[in-house]
């Protein structure tokens, strides 16, 4: 294959120095490696697999088949509840976040099919503002939960997010609780709800919604907790444990039931939504 | 830097003085009743003076305040004939969250509180107020046994937040508070939450979902502590009192959004002076609220407590 060849003839210098972005450093094994197969292999480093931070675009046209999407809420975009300003104003920092990303905040919600079941997905964005979660975030997934609730479908949520936006406050907390409401009640009617752990998913997001799968799945090696790791090194001034919340360390403890590769992601979650929906014919 | 409490050094020296005539006169039998009394006067008028222009950040000092009540003195002051209940079956018995069941007047109630201690030997058993996972599996294990008996759950939130740590981690800290903000969403019996002191972000969302949210006037709510926002925004923990004035957490401007019903006053120069009437003006407040919420059916209760936390947040359409 002509990319293998490309591949091989990998140069080793620096990949800042070389121009329009055709190589990448991996930041696991550090090897540079040819961008076009990063991509292929949907964002994961072809020597070592290491996977990169996914775009929402990317991830959804990975996991809904090809034609069946619809995008729910696509212009949903926060206010400025508390007038909140550091170095700049909220809503110029938002602009400059869409503007950076082409994305109106840090989720997509919507609906389509997965191997042929239909399902409501929400994925969220990290490179908008940390996938930090507020409003916007808060009130996608809660409508998207609500449409499938009310549809009858599975519910599945894609997370990467720093947690909590802090410049929305309080308001941005109570989002935990009205997703997590919403999700309470999809449950009630026996549907299934999965949630899908990315690198990273901390705090805010981890403590609701992430948490709450009937099936929790994560990536290798995602970055996974509730408070993050500097926080927790400065209050016990203790060396943390090797591979700390990782996805291996959370399985490990008993948090997961499965860690996938992004390659047969789509396929295992079509699997277990069949078996999940299977009682409900 | 100024120490936590200077601005309240006009009234603990206008007390001082007062206290000083008092002795004074006792000592010497000379009357200089008239005296104290017009200074007792001064001291009230100065105490709601200066109560009502605190800062923000000044109502965050006074949340922690070291004398502040907590959630057993609650229970000595509100219930009578507490039981306490430990333990969450699984792994331990947290002592940062309180749980047992008392009467408040004549209603049984399922207390729910975060402790954060009295002294230094309560306050390492209690974590400082963090709880781990196991604190909140406990909560949640009364909480079910109240639904069951249909009792009303009362949560007094005082917690800098859940404690940052490995244990924690391992033991499914955001699990844990996780699966509490969903079953409490609809947990099938009345649930008042109290902010008597600190409300630390998810920590205090653990045991923080209900049918009505009530601040004291001298506690916070917030997605992150003052400092740790300054920290991370301006890279400097000292501007704290900024961090707190922008994160709008006291309890006028969480009641803007809709996120917290009342606020409650606290008797003059704070909850702390006056522990005993916090916790009886508390017991009225709470059996008010209750009477409200135990004239409603529990799937009208469960349907007005999702619709609480529905329209909270700030969206619009864009072209
Ligand atoms: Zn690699």
């Amino acid at each position: 294959m002509v990319l293998d060849r490309l591949r091989r003839a990998t140069p080793t210098k620096d990949p800042k120095k070389i121009p329009d972005g055709l190589w990448l450093k991996c930041p696991s094994c550090s090897k540079t490696v040819f961008k076009r197969l990063v991509e292929e292999r949907l964002d994961c480093c072809p020597e070592c697999n290491h996977h990169f931070k996914m775009p929402s675009g990317r991830r959804i046209a990975n996991l809904i088949d090809d034609g069946t999407w619809v995008e729910w809420d696509a212009n949903l975009v926060s206010g400025d509840p508390l007038g909140f300003v550091d170095g700049k104003p909220y809503p110029e920092r938002i602009k400059q976040q869409q503007a950076k990303t082409g994305l109106k905040d840090a989720v997509l919600c919507g609906t389509g099919t997965m191997g042929s079941h239909p399902v409501g997905l929400g994925v969220m964005d990290f490179e908008f503002n940390g996938g930090s979660m507020g409003s916007v975030v808060g009130e996608k997934l809660t409508r998207m939960i609500e449409r499938s609730t009310a549809a009858k479908m599975p519910a599945i949520i894609v997370s990467a997010s720093g947690g909590a936006r802090m410049q929305e406050g309080a308001i941005s907390l109570m989002q935990m609780t009205k997703t997590s409401a919403a999700l309470a009640r999809h449950a009630e009617k026996g549907l299934p709800y999965i949630s899908v752990l990315t690198n990273p998913t901390m705090a805010g997001v981890m403590a609701s919604y992430a948490s709450l799968g009937d099936v929790i799945i994560a990536e290798p090696k995602a970055l996974i907790g509730f408070t993050g790791a500097r926080v927790i090194q400065e209050t016990i001034k203790q060396e943390l444990p090797e591979g700390f919340q990782t996805s291996e360390f959370l399985f490990k403890h008993g948090q997961l039931d499965l860690i996938i590769n992004r390659q047969d992601m789509k396929a295992e979650l079509a699997r277990i939504v069949g078996y999940l929906m299977a009682g409900r014919r | 830097m100024s120490a936590p409490f200077d601005f309240l050094d006009p009234l603990v020296k206008l007390e001082d003085k007062i206290a000083e005539l008092e002795q004074l006169s006792q000592a010497t039998g000379v009357t200089v009743l008239s005296e104290a009394e017009s200074l007792r006067e001064k001291l009230a008028v100065e105490s709601r003076k200066l109560f009502s222009t605190l800062t923000p950040w000044q109502r965050v000092q006074l949340s922690r305040h070291p004398l502040r009540p907590q959630s057993s003195d609650y229970i000595d002051h509100m219930l009578e004939d507490y039981v306490p209940l430990a333990g969450d079956r699984r792994f331990a018995d947290d002592e940062a969250i309180l749980t047992g069941i008392g009467r408040l007047g004549d209603q049984p109630v399922m207390l729910v509180g975060q402790q954060k201690g009295k002294d230094v030997h309560e306050r390492r058993r209690c974590n400082f107020g963090m709880p781990h996972p196991e604190g909140y599996r406990k909560a949640m294990a009364k909480m079910r046994l109240a639904e069951k008996f249909k009792i009303p759950v009362i949560c007094l939130i005082n917690t800098p937040g859940a404690v940052p740590g490995v244990e924690a981690e391992e033991r499914g800290q955001s699990i844990a508070i996780a699966e509490n903000i969903r079953d409490m969403a609809l947990l099938r019996t009345p649930v008042i939450c109290v902010v008597i002191g600190e409300g630390g972000s998810g920590g205090a969302l653990g045991i923080g979902v209900g049918d009505r949210i009530l601040m004291f006037e001298n506690s916070y709510f917030s997605v992150i502590s003052p400092e740790g926002c300054a920290a991370i925004l301006w890279k400097d923990g000292a501007k704290k009192d900024l961090a707190a004035e922008r994160l709008k957490l006291t309890g006028p401007e969480l009641k803007k959004f809709g996120i917290v019903d009342e606020i409650i006053e606290e008797p003059a120069g704070g909850a702390h002076r006056q522990p005993v009437a916090t916790a009886h003006g508390l017991k009225e407040v709470l059996l008010r609220h209750l009477r409200e919420l135990q004239s409603l059916t529990v799937d009208e209760l469960l349907e007005r407590r999702y619709q609480k936390y529905r329209v909270i947040g700030e969206v619009r359409e864009s072209a």
